[in-house]
């Protein structure tokens, strides 16, 4: 908008404020009856709903499905769809629900045009409507899918009590790291672009995997890092995946 | 000698005694008089009167109150949150998942505000994303409204996080693995990721900080800045006016034409 356009816009907002009502009570009267609305529903979504609880933490186990609130949903979707093209994985994650952020924020800087009325901006109707379209969508499916996270493997046979342990210790990191983004593990995660590790301890020797996770081969994230900070937990996650005959 | 009737100036009528207020009056009475008190000092009436009595233009419609419900949403996650915070105990140890099944099980009504809570969350949500809607698909973001649309995105984003923060308070299962992932995505960020992760967890490990600190965002860092910010886009909203519905022209009035020609 221009200098001319603001002022022009100026004026007549000027003038159809004057032929306007007071905000009290007319503006007034439909906010309260809106709060009261607002709150009815709160009160009878608690009643009937309540705030059930489900089981308590417990940090040793992975077949637990973690679901996020609903509205959390079609970032998690997102995170899913992208791990499958991993050359961008890092970036992706994050970065496109970052770029849509600064989109939204920036949107009245890059959108300067005078006209206000939504049928004559069909470029912002378009993309209006195609993100309603996209979050509704990515909430669906996110409603509809799997856990990222969740590993299912059967502890194998002939592992003493402690060497169980260590077993579900790794299951848990590999849960945590995001392995299955790019890795198969038995029924879960996604096959490729990794190869899948379900019998990766009958391929490799744990050396081998420990140096794997230091140094892997692009795209695979280098684990060095955990290795340095928590050197017990790397050690499981190796045990874990060298038991995995 | 007495003086003469018509000399004598006639005795006024004695001023009828006031009647003694009743109590309802009295206190009336001493309210008034406290209003009286503190607006002399703080001149506050005056302000009030400006915005309760400011034009707001023709055809405003429902989806104007989007945004006041969307405040109405917040405060009623800020007063049931303050009834659950007096129940909750942050820690991993001594029983966050306890306390909350006591606030469920054991308190007068406690369920219902636990409830009342959690589902204001997801109300609030829905009404910031319409009330957002509203915004866009009227075109009110544009001048002199775009940083109102600013403060409103930042708004956005801590309603989010507010969201994200407290789905680990309960620390059940779902809350506890939901936000593992979350902060494991937040770890995957360019640049800041891991900075951002080891920030909410209050080290490289998910542990016994970590609740705490979640627990300090969810309540206290978080609300502080959106009650600011809300203030902030409340003031601009008055400042500026609430924009017309982007159909509406106005009538050019008479008195604007007469005072062209002369
Ligand atoms: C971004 C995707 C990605 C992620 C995340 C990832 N990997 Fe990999 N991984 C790969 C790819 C691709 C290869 C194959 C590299 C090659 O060809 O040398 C691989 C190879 C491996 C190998 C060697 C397999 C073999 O047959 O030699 C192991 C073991 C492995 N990954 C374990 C893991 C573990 C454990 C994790 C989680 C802690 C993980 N990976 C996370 C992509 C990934
Ligand atoms: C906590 C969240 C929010 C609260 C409490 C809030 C409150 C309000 C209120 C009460 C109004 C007055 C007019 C109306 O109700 O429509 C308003 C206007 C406005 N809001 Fe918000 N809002 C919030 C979030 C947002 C968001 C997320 C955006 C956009 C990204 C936004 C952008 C605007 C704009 C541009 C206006 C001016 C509209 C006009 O003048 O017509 N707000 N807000």
């Amino acid at each position: 908008m221009n200098q001319a356009e603001k002022e022009q816009y100026l004026r007549e907002y000027a003038l159809l404020k004057n032929e306007g009502k007071p905000f009290f009570p007319y503006a007034v009267a439909k906010d309260s009856i809106m709060a009261v609305f607002v709150m009815i529903v709160i009160m009878l979504l608690s009643l009937l709903f309540g705030a059930e609880l489900g089981p308590k933490v417990n940090p040793t186990t992975t077949t637990y499905v973690p679901r996020p609130d609903w509205y959390f949903f079609f970032l998690f979707e997102v995170l899913r769809v992208m791990r499958n093209v991993p050359k961008f994985t890092p970036m992706a994650t994050i970065g496109i629900p970052t770029l849509c952020m600064i989109g939204l924020f920036l949107l009245p800087l890059y959108d300067r045009s005078p006209e206000r009325l939504i049928t004559r901006r069909p470029l912002a109707l378009a993309s209006g409507l195609a993100t309603i379209a996209c979050i509704a969508f990515l909430t669906f499916s996110g409603a509809n899918t799997g856990s990222p996270n969740q590993v299912n493997l059967p502890v194998p046979a002939g592992l003493n009590k402690a060497q169980r342990a260590v077993f579900m210790a790794g299951e848990v990191i590999v849960g945590e790291s995001g392995c299955e983004g790019c890795h198969e593990l038995g029924s879960n995660g996604n096959n490729g672009p990794g190869p899948p590790l379900t019998h990766i301890g009958s391929r490799r020797a744990a050396a081998a995997i420990a140096q794997t996770l230091k140094n892997p081969t692009a795209p695979m994230p280098s684990f060095a890092n955990l290795a340095k900070t928590s050197p017990k937990k790397f050690a499981e996650l190796v045990q874990f995946l060298s038991d995995l005959k | 000698m007495p003086m003469p009737k018509l000399l004598k100036r006639p005795t006024p009528a004695a001023p009828n005694e006031p009647a003694p207020l009743s109590p309802v009056e009295a206190a009336t009475e001493a309210g008034l008089t406290v209003v009286d008190w503190i607006d002399e000092r703080t001149q506050v009436s005056q302000g009030l009167r400006w915005m309760m009595f400011r034009k707001v233009p023709k055809g405003i419609n429902w989806a104007y109150t989007l945004g006041s419900a969307t405040m109405f949403a917040f405060l009623n996650q800020a007063v049931t949150g303050v009834f659950l915070a007096m129940y909750y105990r942050p820690s991993v140890t001594g029983g966050a998942y306890e306390s909350i099944r006591n606030i469920n099980d054991n308190v007068f009504l406690g369920q219902f505000v636990h409830g009342m809570h959690k589902w204001g969350a997801s109300v609030m949500i829905i009404l910031i994303f319409l009330h957002m809607g509203r915004v866009f698909f009227f075109g009110a973001y544009k001048y002199p409204r775009e940083l109102t649309w600013i403060i409103g995105v930042v708004l956005l984003i801590l309603t989010l996080a507010m969201g994200f923060t407290g789905y680990l308070l309960p620390f059940d299962q779902r809350s506890y693995w939901a936000t593992i992932v979350g902060v494991n995505i937040n770890n995957t960020a360019p640049f800041l990721g891991p900075y951002i992760g080891d920030f909410l967890r209050g080290g490289p490990e998910f542990g016994a900080t970590t609740l705490s600190r979640f627990y300090a965002i969810h309540m206290m860092l978080i609300p502080g800045l959106m009650a600011a910010l809300i203030g902030f886009h409340l003031y601009l909203v008055m400042k500026l006016g609430i924009s017309a519905p982007p159909w509406l022209r106005a009538k050019e009035p008479e008195a604007v034409r007469e005072v062209v020609e002369v």
